[in-house]
């Protein structure tokens, strides 16, 4: 069993003095895509904001063998970590051009790689990014991300909010990306969930209660409602 | 006719001044969320070292006047940089103690501009076509006011173009957006601070300058008469605008103007109405973001 890309111990994060994530533990495997489950407000969001150091953190990250914890937010994306943010967080008076390019950190950045993920970002790149529909900013977000060679990608909650034809879209540009780099996933959409993520990890009250292959979790509609509030429905 | 010309005119030649002290004042915050109250030492010292270099070089020709205009810029941009890395970086997030600590260099580099220079205005010179008039429709137009205006177009549309088609300019307007997603992007962005700080300065040091020439007078005030005027245009345009601040900086100047003309020199107190209706009607100002 190969290494683990990442290993969280013991994080705890907060905001504004409001502990938000009390004592996270997990792993990541260095190949395919982990999702992080729980009930909207556990900390899901938070936990991939204290791994990239965006918010007041405390506890161990290892990326790659090595401590990131104490580092902050740009030199851990500058050792390849992407992000796609909940919300998107495009900038909206930047053109798709431009927001793709504030992105670009090698020398050599995937852009065929991307366009061909998303042949409409280069039909706008001159548009501005705050004009584009929902799904398009999630687009430019995602593509942000797989511009560079990373060694991991923190995605967060991709198709929140957009029609299920873009979902689709977003989903098969994420299992087509983690065809090349992992992927830890916060996804509340458990459709999506089952299609990508090889395991999960499931945060309740702060903390991790159940960690394990995702069809697994997903398949157990006591756990799933135990845990996740909701039954997870089991397509054949 | 030629009064209102002339009010125009030196409107939007003083509106020029607010602008070059008031751009730099609109990026810091707009960036960094720093109300930055050294903006006027900045000003100040350019003003007296740019004084001192046209002194040394001979005060009526033309290439002292833009050696000491340089010379302003560079002043402030170093003195606006060392501000940054010494006294704002170690505060990093913390806005209340980055202000006050501002509020206490303006306050000290005032003593020290008084140490060093006297408590008394100098009285300047420069070269003689300044102090001439030119007639526009009937109207006498002071020569400073175009050189003010030109300053101020020139600094405009380098600081356009800077933030439009480098790529230092997209991650200060991607950070005025949102600064922790671009650093999020591996985006170092305490360098765009020094850097907004530098070029702050920079425009405020060429500001001091022209300041100079358009009081005829040089002293450790300088700037701080200025740049309230230059925070209120930066309100009143939307903190953080470039666009707004400089819309805000001629529209201020031109109804400071006209107020003291036809209303009895009631200018400054029609300025401070103005912002309060503008607080009021429009909290985020002219130009700037919704909360």
């Amino acid at each position: 069993m190969t290494a683990p890309i990442l290993t969280v111990e013991h994080l705890s994060a907060s905001i504004a003095g409001q502990q938000v994530v009390e004592d996270v533990t997990f792993a990541v495997p260095a190949t395919g895509i982990t999702a992080v489950l729980g009930r909207n407000g556990v900390g899901k969001t938070s936990t991939l904001r204290g791994i990239l150091g965006l918010i007041s953190r405390r506890g161990a990250v290892t990326l790659a063998g090595e401590r990131i914890d104490s580092l902050p937010t740009h030199r851990i994306v500058q050792r390849g970590v992407g992000y796609v943010p909940e919300d998107r967080e495009v900038f909206a008076k930047l053109t798709v051009a431009e927001n793709l390019a504030l992105a670009e950190r090698t020398k050599n950045p995937r852009r065929e790689f991307v366009a061909e993920l998303f042949p409409d970002l280069v039909a706008r790149r001159g548009q501005m990014a705050g004009t584009l529909s929902g799904g398009q900013q999630q687009m430019v977000s995602v593509a942000r991300a797989l511009l560079n060679e990373n060694v991991l990608l923190l995605v967060d909650e991709p198709t929140k909010g957009l029609a299920p034809r873009i979902v689709a879209e977003v989903a098969d540009a994420l299992q087509e990306a983690a065809k090349i780099v992992p992927i830890l996933l916060v996804e509340q959409n458990l459709d999506v969930v089952r299609q990508l993520a090889d395991d999960a990890v499931v945060i309740a009250g702060g903390r991790v209660v159940h960690t394990g292959p995702a069809r697994e979790i997903l398949d157990d509609r006591a756990l799933t409602m135990r845990l996740l509030g909701v039954s997870a429905e089991v397509h054949a | 006719m030629s009064s209102l010309v002339l009010i125009l005119l030196t409107g939007i030649g003083l509106g020029a001044l607010y602008f070059l002290v008031a751009s730099g004042l609109s990026l810091i915050y707009g960036l960094m969320h720093v109300l930055n109250f050294a903006h006027g030492a900045f000003l100040t010292l350019s003003a007296f070292i740019g004084w001192q270099v046209a002194q040394a070089l001979g005060t009526a020709s033309w290439g002292s006047f833009l050696v000491s205009i340089l010379v302003g810029a560079a002043v402030g941009a170093v003195f606006a940089t060392l501000t940054e890395l010494i006294l704002i970086r170690p505060l990093y997030e913390r806005h209340i103690e980055q202000v006050l600590v501002t509020v206490g260099l303006s306050f000290a580099a005032v003593a020290l501009f008084e140490g060093i220079w006297g408590t008394d205005a100098i009285n300047i010179a420069g070269p003689p076509w300044l102090k001439g008039t030119t007639e526009v429709l009937g109207a006498k137009i002071p020569n400073t006011y175009w050189v003010l205006m030109i300053a101020a177009a020139i600094v405009l549309a380098a600081l356009v173009l800077f933030l439009q088609k480098t790529r230092y300019g997209m991650i200060i307007r991607a950070g005025v957006e949102n600064r922790a997603m671009v650093t999020a992007l591996g985006i170092d962005v305490r360098k765009s601070f020094t850097l907004v700080f530098a070029i702050g300065g920079a425009a405020a040091g060429i500001g001091g300058v022209l300041a100079m020439h358009y009081s005829t007078f040089v002293s450790a005030h300088l700037g701080a008469t200025l740049l309230i005027f230059a925070f209120i245009v930066t309100v009143i345009g939307g903190l953080g605008s470039l666009t707004g601040a400089a819309i805000a900086s001629v529209l201020v100047a031109v109804l400071q103007q006209f107020a003291n003309f036809y209303l009895e020199g009631t200018g400054d107190f029609i300025v401070v109405v103005l912002l309060a209706l503008v607080l009021l009607v429009r909290p985020r100002g002219l130009m700037g973001r919704t909360a």
